[in-house]
């Protein structure tokens, strides 16, 4: 990668644009299930528009990131330190962690924080192929009836809610697409 | 319960209008400048950056003016704009031994290496009133002497070298950061450090000389005092090296204890640290004290039960911001509690008046 | 990494670091003086931001946190695809966005004539402050001498 591109890619005008990324994140997360598009971040492949734009969103040097798998390249090491600062660390350590499902597994090696504070937890970016307003049927804060969601793997997200109020929160991204599953939503498989 | 009651927005609107016409004072007095508030009152600047924890001298000096010279209220303006930046990161530990100085002074010894370098000192000063400053009027050019450049070693390297004081190994282990991280008990020594640093002059003061006065008695010399700029050099990721990305002044002092020796520690002299942002002597002599107090976990000592020993009192009183908010607060509106504890003492002095205990029926 | 790109972090580390403690005024004065301003695009525009300064106990002990600095950073590129860092002391943008381009400039064949032009006056007029601030404290440096006691 040369230096130019190294350096390209942030935010345009970074306190709009992130203004704008984070009030789409915010809804996705008290709206679980509903998919909204997020941008303005041109992150290096394999990184999607939609998590590069998230991550230029959501940290800084004090947030360590895991890079899971093929995400974890020289050039998207280089473009997140630039443009966020922030460390890379491993996974029992995150704070923000980036990846496909699959390279993301066991879900247990992530901090799913402590009684006093639940806040000191992983956040997960699982990239997906699609995402799709069907499947998993979701309930609780911030849906009014049901929701619906195409996710991964019910029955582990299912565990990861059921030790409420610990546990892990998620987005999901596709291209420019997003969606988020708080740890506070129950999950029924389809049905 | 708690109810809003709305009203009085005018009159906010013009208290603080009138605030603004006060703190101008008679417009037939020249309006104070940034930068002479930056350059004349060079020691409240250093106070404000120390307890605001942002070296910024002229974000200070507007914080002085817009509080009216109020240092607290300044401290209060500068940590609430601090939150607003966005952190780039941490720099390397500063190098005092590097230290230009514009002072150094060593109280234990008189040829220490480097020498006694008084600086721009209020010591032996008369602390007479100075007229002829009323009046305006040139200053003369301070004296000047061939300059040197190298650095001036730390008395405690002396004693080290000797091995007769306690060692301070070097780490590199993360601090934890008070200002990101509530604060939990044990703190441990760079909690402590960070929070006596950014924490009140008067309390750290009161603090100290609780333990010069026989409080947790721990004899403090000052082995070193030094007053300087040292540069500010950071790890630069995309650069892959670091740089420097500036320059603070700091205020250094550390002080030798005498210490007998304790089950886990042979007799030997201890330390006690400060390090303060700016020109700010005082409380960095303070700091060292209450530093070296608090340490008696460490060193094997016993536990007093003085307050400077007791590092949750401490550290949980020595911040003003915190401290002037609680306090402050109970001049708002507190109508609705207080109209409870009205009917509370008023029903309580029905119940009095209309009885007569047996015990007064007794006498 | 080769001693050659040692030597030339070595001599970036120098011009960065004059630059981030550079008097606004001076640096501003040199660069208008000097003209020929190259056009660029930002990669990353001008903000402020604090970092947080860090001590050690005992000077030499373990780090703890002291308090923050304010700093303002940037990055550009020149037209010719040269890229250039700002990171300065303050809050200046206009002043960042001057280091970043000396920097850019540096690393092109202008580097004799910035070097010339700006960064060596910029280093003497810093360096002469800091001269006259020690010699005015080596005035005030303690001469003991031993008063004659007792009979002899």
């Amino acid at each position: 990668m040369d230096a130019q591109s190294q350096f390209s890619g942030g935010f345009q005008n970074a306190p709009i644009d992130a203004a704008h990324a984070f009030r789409t994140a915010m809804t996705v997360m008290a709206r679980p299930g509903e998919i909204r598009r997020i941008t303005g971040g041109q992150p290096p492949a394999p990184l999607s528009l939609a998590a590069g734009s998230l991550l230029l969103t959501l940290c800084d040097p004090d947030t360590g990131v895991f890079l899971a798998g093929a995400i974890d390249t020289d050039a998207v090491r280089q473009w997140l330190t630039f443009h966020t600062g922030a460390p890379f660390v491993t996974a029992d350590q995150a704070d923000f962690a980036v990846g496909t499902w699959h390279s993301l597994a066991p879900l247990g090696q992530f901090r799913i924080g402590t009684a006093e504070y639940p806040d000191r937890s992983a956040t997960l970016i699982v990239e997906c192929e699609d995402l799709r307003p069907a499947g998993s049927v979701l309930t609780g804060p911030g849906i009014r009836d049901t929701a619906h969601l195409s996710l991964p793997d019910v029955p582990a997200l299912q565990a990861n809610a059921a030790r409420y109020p610990l546990g892990c929160d998620f987005f999901f991204t596709s291209g420019d697409k997003i969606a988020a599953l708080p740890r506070s939503t129950q999950i029924r498989a389809e049905g | 319960m708690y109810v809003a009651v709305k009203g009085g927005e005018k009159a906010i609107e013009n208290a603080h209008a009138w605030l603004a016409e006060e703190r101008r004072g008679s417009t037939d007095v020249t309006e104070l400048s940034i930068a002479q508030i930056r350059e004349q009152l060079s020691l409240a600047v250093n106070r404000v950056m120390a307890e605001g924890s942002l070296f910024d001298p002229d974000l200070a000096a507007l914080a002085i003016k817009q509080a009216r010279g109020d240092l607290i209220e300044a401290i209060f303006l500068v940590r609430a704009y601090r939150t607003t930046l966005p952190r780039f990161g941490y720099s390397n530990p500063v190098e005092t031994g590097q230290m230009a100085c514009d002072r150094r002074i060593s109280a234990t010894f008189k040829d220490a290496p480097g020498g006694q370098v008084l600086g721009s000192t209020f010591d032996y000063t008369h602390r007479l009133l100075d007229f002829k400053l009323a009046a305006e009027g040139e200053v003369p050019l301070a004296p000047e002497s061939q300059p040197r450049s190298e650095p001036i070693p730390h008395i405690a390297d002396f004693l080290q070298d000797e091995g007769i004081i306690q060692d301070e190994p070097t780490s590199d282990a993360t601090p934890g950061d008070l200002t990101r991280e509530p604060m939990e008990f044990p703190a441990g020594r760079p909690l402590r450090l960070q929070s006596l640093t950014r924490g009140d002059e008067g309390f750290v003061l009161g603090m100290a000389y609780s333990t010069q006065r026989g409080y947790a008695r721990n004899h403090a010399f000052v082995g070193e005092l030094r007053i300087g700029k040292v540069a500010v050099e950071m790890d630069i990721p995309e650069l892959g090296f670091a740089i420097e990305i500036g320059e603070v002044e700091l205020t250094e002092c550390e002080t030798v204890n005498q210490f007998k020796g304790s089950k886990t520690e042979p007799p030997q002299f201890t330390r006690g640290y400060g390090l303060v942002f700016g020109q700010s002597e005082r409380k960095s002599i303070a700091m060292a004290l209450v530093d070296r107090a608090l340490r008696w976990g460490e060193l094997g000592e016993e536990n007093l039960g003085a307050p400077a020993q007791d590092e949750e009192f401490v550290l949980s009183h020595a911040d003003n911001i915190q401290a002037t908010g609680f306090l402050e607060h109970i001049k708002l509106p507190h109508y609705v509690d207080f109209q409870a504890e009205l009917e509370l003492v008023r029903k309580l002095r029905l119940e009095t008046d209309g009885r007569t205990t047996p015990q007064e029926a007794a006498e | 990494m080769t001693d050659q790109t040692k030597t030339a972090n070595s001599e970036r580390q120098d011009w960065m670091g004059l630059l981030a403690r550079a008097p606004e005024d001076v640096l501003m004065e040199l660069w208008a003086e000097m003209g020929g301003h190259p056009r660029f695009e930002w990669l990353r525009s001008p903000e402020v931001g604090g970092v947080m300064v860090r001590g050690r106990t005992g000077g030499t002990g373990a780090p703890f946190n002291l308090g923050e600095v304010t700093v303002t950073r940037c990055t550009l590129v020149l037209q010719d695809g040269m890229v250039g860092h700002g990171y300065v002391q303050g809050r200046s943008k206009r002043k960042a966005e001057v280091a970043a381009l000396i920097d850019a400039l540096m690393q092109t064949e202008s580097a004799d004539e910035v070097r010339a032009r700006v960064i060596t006056p910029l280093g003497c007029r810093m360096q002469a402050v800091k001269t006259a601030r020690a010699a005015k404290a080596a005035a005030t440096k303690v001469e003991f001498f031993t008063m004659a006691r007792g009979e002899n």
